[in-house]
């Protein structure tokens, strides 16, 4: 038992001290924190140009819009377009807009520049526009129809819905919860599931092969069976997964923790949780806006701990069955192989069901109590995936240890089924196999 | 005494029989050849040896005992498909072998730096493999099977690839083995290194054992009664003087001396047929015509083919 481990440590030490690994565990988590913290700042930052817009005022409204900020409107008096446009470079003009005389009818202004019009600028002039003309409208019905108040009577029919969603724990009691956040929980775990079980099957085949085309292989079964080398191999890749995932996990929290410190100075999650409104927050929180707010809440509500804490177990356990089921079969395939150009044929039946189960998944999350998602639950084959989606939104307790124990298993029948071919495969050399051969080699005993 | 025996050995794969009731006996101390043509049976003997198979039928013993997953700690295997891994530390995969062997790893780092430096190849302990020479890699390969010092070796055409300065250290270090106590087993088809130090053969020829027993009295077996004999001087009356007993195979004049060959019949000795040629002839050297293991292996394997 003890050469098993000595295995373990070597296929693990031997792909953790890869600089590949090193780069795909630290990078990878920086790169996705770097890449939302590039869009925030995009979306955040205040443009500060300053700019002057040339304006052909056509029609009967009177200065429709107005300097403010950073921009600023010259109207041009008895200026034709043509040499407004002449002259638009050497004046320092942005761009020139065009107000047409039948604006009203036609609800039409032109923005002429030489360079694309920025998509602020584009809606504030729009926006400017718009409102000068409800403006005018309004107050022509509030005349004519003589109805005191008018104006405020109907600023307050207007009445923004927001709904809160809130999930029935286990307890009886209440919390928060969004679907959007267990839709998008579902689909990222199912699908980091897909990419290990693909990414970490395929490293164990390789390793097979390696072994196989090294010649190495009847020097290690000569002192340990077959079936402890694939597997020594098989647990080896396991923990590199594991190890990857566990460092991407530590490593988000301590972004998130900074990033949280930096956007909200001075407040701790649990006071904004415990906040019923946002004027019980304390001061530092005034950069929220109510929409960030009621998110922020959301996300909190739905992130408690017990939650988390069953999503990464269910994750982990998931991931583990799904990729110790593939894995299986993948050292099937390598030893039954001379090199991995002639894997494809025997590729086809593992990712086929792989790839169903990604898009069982997406059905899933549309209808996660179908009979759909029971059954791709509960196939062993497509559990790993399909479950992962359906977790979030809460698994009678019965389905999940029928889909566990089923995993279980089919991962032994598999990985007995594996060891077989395995057994026979890593000592063929230069034989075209064909599942016909394949089958012949089940049959074989010791 | 016998140190390992298997008793009528039988593996089949589907279709067709890779060993049919093959039985060896390998003494203790000895170098033991396993001979035959490509595809005769070896590689799946010396698998079911170690335990990479097993027998459909038959025994295996080993020191008297039936062999156990036990025994595997006391063989040292070197495969005639042999590799190691190419991405890997020379010295760190050395240790990693002697540790699936069952040596502690201070144990097997110790012993390994000293082979290293028998064998010149310490200065590369931190070079990955693929760094290394063929040649340095087969060292490497060889010391491995031998590092946890073995009670039974089985060396499975250990010289190919080997230059010849090579394959004489790896010959002295076999023989050295064979000296501290190791038995050994040695698969090849290569007749002369069998001849220079195997003690004991078996030859198998299409999932048969057709031969068996230590080398000098096999030899003795085939040898065909034949003699050769040189002479100075020039004598045509040869044919008149040797009777029918005595039968020439093959003459040849050289320069200084010739040469005849002559095969003894119906229990004549060698003296009669010196006695009936001194008077004649100026003999300057008369010797037995020994058959070599190639002529025996080539003799014994075209005459199984006709059953």
């Amino acid at each position: 038992m003890n050469k098993i481990f000595i295995i373990i440590q070597r296929e693990y030490l031997s792909r953790v001290k890869k600089r590949s690994f090193l780069i795909l565990t630290f990078l990878t988590p920086l790169l996705i924190a770097g890449i939302y913290a590039f869009m925030i700042w995009m979306i955040m930052k205040d443009d500060t140009e300053k700019r002057t817009i040339a304006v052909i005022n056509n029609s009967e409204l009177v200065k429709p819009v107005k300097s403010e900020n950073f921009t600023t409107f010259k109207y041009l008096q008895n200026v034709s377009f043509e040499e407004a446009k002449k002259n638009m470079t050497a004046n320092g003009y942005y761009a020139l807009l065009v107000i047409p005389k039948d604006i009203l009818k036609s609800q039409t202004a032109e923005l002429f520049s030489y360079k694309q019009v920025t998509i602020e600028v584009k809606s504030d002039v729009g926006g400017q526009i718009r409102d000068h003309i409800e403006k005018i409208k309004r107050s022509k019905i509030i005349v004519e129809s003589n109805i005191p108040d008018l104006e405020q009577k109907l600023a307050a029919t207007r009445t923004p819905i927001s709904m809160r969603t809130i999930k029935f724990g286990e307890g009886g009691q209440v919390k928060e919860s969004s679907t959007e956040i267990a839709m998008a929980i579902g689909f990222i775990s199912s699908f980091i599931i897909y990419m290990f079980i693909f990414l970490y099957g395929v490293q164990v085949m390789r390793g097979v092969i390696e072994e196989k085309t090294n010649r190495i292989v009847e020097v290690i079964i000569s002192s340990v069976k077959p079936f402890q080398l694939m597997m020594g191999k098989i647990i080896g890749v396991a923990m590199v997964g594991l190890t990857q995932f566990i460092m991407w996990v530590v490593l988000s929290g301590i972004i998130i923790t900074i990033g949280t410190a930096i956007i909200l100075p001075g407040i701790d999650l649990d006071t904004l949780q415990q906040a019923k409104t946002l004027s019980e927050l304390p001061q530092g929180a005034g950069s929220l806006n109510p929409d960030q707010f009621k998110m922020a809440q959301e996300l909190l509500g739905t992130f408690d701990l017990p939650y988390v804490a069953g999503i990464l177990g269910a994750f982990i356990f998931f991931f583990l069955g799904g990729y110790l089921l593939y894995s299986a079969l993948f050292a099937a395939v390598g030893s039954a192989v001379d090199n991995e150009t002639e894997t494809q044929q025997f590729m086809l039946p593992i990712t086929i069901p792989l790839i169903l189960a990604m898009y069982i998944g997406f059905a899933v999350a549309k209808n996660p109590e179908g009979s759909l998602a029971f059954w791709g639950s509960i196939i062993p084959l497509t559990s790993p995936i399909v479950m992962l989606v359906r977790i979030p939104y809460g698994v009678p307790i019965w389905e999940l240890l029928l889909s566990m124990g089923t995993l279980i298993g089919t991962f032994l029948f598999v990985t007995w089924i594996a060891a077989k071919i395995y057994r026979v495969g890593i000592l063929m050399y230069g034989k075209k196999v064909s599942y016909k051969e394949i089958w012949k080699w089940l049959r074989y005993h010791n | 005494m016998t140190f390992f025996e298997t008793k009528e050995v039988v593996k089949q794969y589907a279709g067709h029989t890779a060993l049919n009731k093959v039985s060896i006996s390998v003494p203790k101390g000895s170098i033991f050849g396993l001979l035959g043509p490509n595809g005769a049976g070896k590689t799946t003997l010396i698998r079911i040896i170690n335990q990479i198979t097993g027998p459909d039928s038959g025994e295996v013993f080993y020191n008297g005992k039936p062999l156990s997953t036990n025994d595997i700690q006391r063989i040292g295997y070197l495969p005639e498909e042999r590799g190691l891994y190419k991405k890997m530390k020379t010295g760190d995969q050395a240790v990693y072998l002697a540790q699936l062997k069952g040596m502690s790893k201070k144990e097997a780092t110790k012993k390994l730096k000293v082979w290293f430096d028998k064998f010149d190849i310490l200065p590369w302990w931190d070079k990955k493999v693929e760094e290394l020479s063929k040649g340095m890699q087969q060292k490497i390969q060889f010391i491995v099977t031998i590092l946890h010092e073995p009670e039974l070796l089985i060396f499975d055409e250990p010289f190919s690839g080997f230059d010849p300065i090579n394959t004489n250290l790896l010959k002295k270090e076999i023989l050295n083995l064979r000296d501290k106590g190791a038995t050994i087993i040695f698969s090849t088809h290569n007749m002369g290194s069998v001849e220079e130090i195997c003690d004991h053969i078996a030859l198998i020829n299409k999932s048969e054992k057709i031969l068996d027993g230590p080398v000098d009295q096999i030899k003795k077996r085939y040898r065909t009664n034949t003699y050769k004999l040189s002479y100075t001087g020039e004598f045509d009356k040869l044919d008149q003087i040797l009777n029918s007993d005595f039968e020439i195979v093959d003459r040849e004049k050289g320069i200084e001396c010739n040469t005849l060959k002559i095969k003894l019949h119906n229990g004549s000795s060698s003296n009669d047929l010196l006695g009936l040629l001194l008077p004649y002839l100026n003999i300057v050297s008369f010797a037995e015509i020994i058959p070599s293991m190639n002529d025996i292996f080539i003799r014994v394997v075209k005459e199984s083919k006709k059953f």
